[in-house]
């Protein structure tokens, strides 16, 4: 995984609440392997008319975002389904790090996961972002992991958020949670001896 | 003295393999479900060159992708045949049981877990999907994973979890005259947002909810998800356990005695704190419909679309504006006069048998005026369906009778309607396009969508006989 440390960047301002994994990546790109690149599928049915050309309207289309790796949403951005495909979506396209007053929780853990950090503000927080942007889309933000800070440019204070601190740690250090979990493998392996003895019915009846 | 605790804590703390200072806590997970999508995940663990770590406690079932018309020719697409197929190899690869699209008792992962009797009381269950907590219904914790975390569970069968906070869902009262628990949960979702229950495992409790069946327990549960819940659960009792007995993965003889035992203290204890609380009234729920593109749009039928220009922040009023746009519907306008296309019956929510037969109560005698599919949540549903003579009911309405599978739920096995369709679906998402490109959903029970499907518009199934 691609560690996450600190982001001098412009951000996309996305003035929409709600916008859902179905939305971030239709369901009939769900079969795409990943090794094509999801990139062209994020926001796919927002981002084109019906005949696939780009909508000039839809704020990613516009020439002054496009290289913009910050995304500034509001509340429940990415609940619903709990495909991590809309993360490969967001991080194909080059996002490394969504900022919303609320997620969805599955959502913020399949970013995370993907080196793509996730960072709840709240709306007033949000609404200044998404003035800044909007007044200069090339304004960059910077986003302090360490820290757990945010700060427009020309700003002197920050807003801060919270991150739980084993997420931190591993989008710091770009260590997949495997590799820590193997870390206690004895434990694990004690744990499933005893609880196969304490709950031995637990095990599926028959193994046809 | 001892704790007392909800039913949340006993499953979580008996599940708790190792925690750290900051709460980050390793869960032993007791079954874990796959389908087609979980593909990326076999790819990730087969990369990283890792063995399935506990595969007697994983099973493979195909639902997202499978045809559910000429099954016996399998997929036309060649890029759903494939997704159908990896699922075959990655569970043959790593000796997982399948359930196959040709296995007599496939059907939606979330209809046959518990069929199955693979989902149980006190259990930790997890699936790569967000509608597994459905399975807490059983008083199971019971979730939807991401991909990543699909391959960390069958690499380790165990997962990081950061405590989700509890919140606790009281419906008292008595459910009306054709008000189901599809309506019930729709309604929690108005009052409580898409994203009331973030962060939070929900438990579900009051005599409303007690005296709701498993199939009823399950609809409530399924949509804990639209609600933003990370699980939702409802403590088992006498009719948990009676509707698993004898099923096939459930204990047998002295371990049915023993886990029954064991279940019977899995209930919130008296006095047991919840972070938050909400308290409903069962007697107060109307059939309920949706309007708008996110679940938390939900109106008693008896309403009216609402109006943007009454929301005072600007912002909540672009969203309903935006809503309502792609919805394509007028402010004002009686949700009894709101013109459908066609009806879909089925999904995870809403095909289960009880479904079935209360959409087939209100089409007896009855014909269809739209085009309407109904999808059996599993081919074990179908079959008992058949048995109580429902396919004939449909069929003789005019409705199609097809196999079982997620179908025009999510589209992703190109069950779809069409651009610019108004579909009534008992599905549990009215996302725009989720049902396909452009597509409208309006969420509803069973019993509505039938009274839709004959009457070709959102219709309050408790008039429809004074209408039809
Ligand atoms: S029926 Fe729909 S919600 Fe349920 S698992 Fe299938 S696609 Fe998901």
């Amino acid at each position: 995984m691609r560690p996450f440390t600190t982001l001098t960047a412009p951000a996309v301002p996305l003035r929409l609440a709600n916008v859902d994994t179905d939305q971030l990546l239709p369901g009939r790109f769900l079969r795409k392997p990943r090794s094509d690149g999801y990139d062209n599928y994020l926001f796919h049915d927002l981002r084109r008319d019906d005949d696939g050309s780009l909508r000039p309207d839809f704020v990613l289309n516009q020439p002054a975002y496009q290289a913009a790796p910050i995304l500034v949403a509001d509340r429940n951005f990415g609940g619903g389904s709990s495909r991590e495909g809309a993360v490969y979506a967001l991080a194909d396209a080059g996002f490394r790090c969504i900022i919303a007053p609320s997620f969805g929780d599955i959502f913020r853990s399949n970013a995370a996961k993907n080196g793509v950090l996730p960072v709840v503000l709240p709306i007033e927080a949000i609404e200044r972002i998404w003035a800044m942007a909007e007044a200069d889309p090339a304004a960059p933000l910077s986003v302090d992991l360490e820290q757990q800070s945010v700060r427009i440019a020309n700003e002197a204070e920050p807003f801060r958020f919270e991150i739980d601190a084993f997420v931190k740690e591993c989008l710091l250090a770009g260590r997949d949670d495997i590799d820590l979990t193997l870390v206690h493998a004895d434990t694990l392996d004690a744990f499933e001896g005893d609880y196969g003895t304490r709950f031995p019915w637990r095990r599926p009846a028959t193994a046809d | 003295m001892s704790e007392s605790l909800t039913l949340f804590e006993k499953i979580w703390r008996a599940h708790t393999v190792t925690a750290r200072d900051d709460g980050q806590t390793l869960l032993w997970i007791d079954r874990h479900l796959c389908h087609e999508g979980s593909f990326h995940a076999f790819d990730k663990l087969q990369r990283a060159g890792r063995p399935v770590r506990r595969p007697d406690l994983t099973f493979a079932i195909a639902d997202h992708y499978v045809p559910t018309r000429d099954r016996s020719a399998g997929a036309s697409d060649p890029e759903i045949a494939t997704m159908i197929r990896l699922l075959d190899s990655n569970a043959a690869d790593n000796g997982i049981r399948l359930f196959g699209l040709d296995d007599p008792d496939q059907g939606i992962v979330h209809v046959v877990g518990p069929e199955l009797g693979l989902t149980q009381p006190g259990i930790t269950l997890v699936c790569g999907d967000s509608h597994t907590s459905t399975h807490g219904a059983f008083g199971a914790l019971a979730f939807g994973i991401g991909a990543s975390e699909v391959s960390h569970v069958l690499a380790t069968q165990s997962l990081w979890q950061r405590r989700p906070k509890t919140l606790r869902i009281t419906v008292d009262g008595t459910l009306g005259a054709h008000v189901s628990a599809k309506d019930l949960i729709l309604a929690i979702i108005a009052e409580i947002g898409a994203d009331g229950a973030a962060g939070h495992v929900i438990e579900y409790d009051g005599t409303a909810i007690r005296a709701l069946s498993m199939e009823a327990r399950m609809t409530v549960c399924n949509m804990s998800i639209e609600a933003g819940g990370r699980a939702g659960m409802i403590a088992p009792d006498d009719t948990t356990f009676a509707w698993l007995h004898g099923r096939r993965y459930a204990p047998t003889g002295a371990d049915w005695e023993a886990a029954v035992a064991s279940w019977r203290d899995l209930h919130g204890d008296d006095g047991a704190v919840f972070d938050r609380e909400v308290r409903l009234d069962g007697a107060a729920v109307a059939p309920t419909v949706t309007w708008g593109t996110s679940p938390e749009h939900a109106l008693a039928v008896t309403d009216r679309v609402p109006d943007p220009a009454a929301e005072a922040d600007g912002g909540r009023r672009a969203t309903l504006e935006k809503a309502l746009d792609y919805m394509d519907l007028r402010p004002g306008t009686p949700l009894t006069d709101v013109v459908i296309d066609r009806v879909f019956i089925g999904s995870c929510t809403n095909a289960r048998i009880e479904d079935l037969r209360s959409a087939a109560d209100v089409l007896t005698d009855r014909r269809t005026t739209v085009p309407t599919m109904v999808v059996p949540g599993s081919s074990a549903v179908k079959r008992q369906a058949e048995a109580e003579g429902l396919d004939r009911v449909f069929t003789a309405a005019g409705a199609e009778w097809l196999d079982s599978g997620c179908s025009m739920c999510a589209a992703t096995n190109g069950d779809m309607v069409p651009p610019g369709e108004r579909c009534a679906s008992t599905t549990n998402r009215n996302f725009r396009g989720r049902q396909g490109p452009g597509a409208r959903t309006h969420l509803m029970s069973p019993a509505m969508a039938a009274a839709a499907a004959v009457t070709g518009r959102i219709t309050d199934v408790r008039r429809i006989g004074e209408r039809a």
